[in-house]
């Protein structure tokens, strides 16, 4: 669960009728989360901080209008990421390359039967990882990697995101066993040689 | 070893067990299937150290210096048309 961002019916309260120091206050406490979605959806710091701008100009445009049927946390989100697979969806287009189509027809490979979690943890941590990592994201389609950044990234609820992302939640659950299945074996092609390694260095 | 058909036919419910959301009586079945299978232990392990490598906890997430600056420079450029009404 998002736990970490709720907010008090009397910030809402504020924030709807325009104050603008607790506007301020929305946008310190969520715009790094919103900054690591837009990076991690688009994969550029570029792109991300367009995408942070339009969620906060949008959202200040639409709060007086808010209305309080979901929580302004999961409200900014859904701005931030119709945003985000807009400028996406317009980088394709200018690529004339349709990664959406292509990759969720692509059939399952077999699985890979590795047990790598015995590595040590320095290998987990390494510079790296951590650009694998981010490249084995990028990899999904838009759809998955959405579900899977708000889900196992951010920490929603899948009801959460079912409300983000307006599907329903079975649609979130098959999207993300799917990103988490695709992700496990990336990762589990790359450390199998990192164990190899291991093996070879003694 | 060498048949990981079963396995990939387990892997919804692997994703549900992580998330605590497989019902009991499936779950029972499941714990029951682990203790004598290491494919599936392997793959449910390996699954778990995925979704835990990638999360990152809300307080660390950070704007790098500048991007702050210039969104509030942004927001307060827009904003200050008096569209939005002061309490």
């Amino acid at each position: 669960m998002n736990t970490g961002r709720q907010f008090s019916p009397e910030f809402v309260e504020r924030l709807v009728a325009g104050d603008m120091q607790a506007f301020s206050d929305l946008v310190d406490q969520t715009s790094g989360s919103i900054y690591g979605l837009g990076l991690r959806m688009l994969g550029n710091a570029q792109d991300a901080e367009d995408v942070l701008q339009e969620t906060f100009l949008k959202a200040h445009k639409a709060l007086p209008n808010f209305e309080k049927r979901s929580s302004i946390n999961t409200w900014l989100y859904r701005i931030a990421t119709n945003e985000a697979l807009m400028l996406l969806r317009k980088r394709k287009a200018e690529i004339r390359f349709d990664l959406e189509s292509k990759e969720e027809e692509e059939p399952e490979g077999e699985i890979e039967i590795v047990d790598w979690c015995c590595l040590p943890e320095m290998e987990f941590l390494s510079e790296e990882t951590r650009v694998l990592l981010n490249q084995a994201a990028l990899k999904l389609t838009p759809a998955l990697r959405m579900v899977f950044l708000l889900r196992d990234v951010q920490g929603f609820s899948t009801q959460e995101a079912a409300e983000i992302l307006q599907i329903n939640e079975d649609a979130v659950k098959t999207r993300l066993v799917r990103a988490r299945t695709k992700l496990r074996e990336e990762l589990s092609g790359y450390f199998r040689e990192r164990l190899r390694g291991q093996v070879m260095n003694g | 070893m060498g048949e990981h058909g079963h396995c990939k036919e387990h892997l919804q419910q692997f994703s549900d067990y992580i998330d605590g959301e497989l019902a009991p009586e499936i779950c029972a079945q499941l714990e029951e299937h682990l203790q004598e299978c290491d494919d599936c232990r392997i793959v449910l392990n390996t699954l778990q150290k995925t979704i835990d490598l990638y999360h990152v906890p809300g307080e660390e997430e950070t704007l790098p210096e500048g991007v702050r600056s210039r969104l509030f420079a942004r927001l307060k450029l827009e904003t200050r048309a008096g569209d939005s009404p002061r309490e």
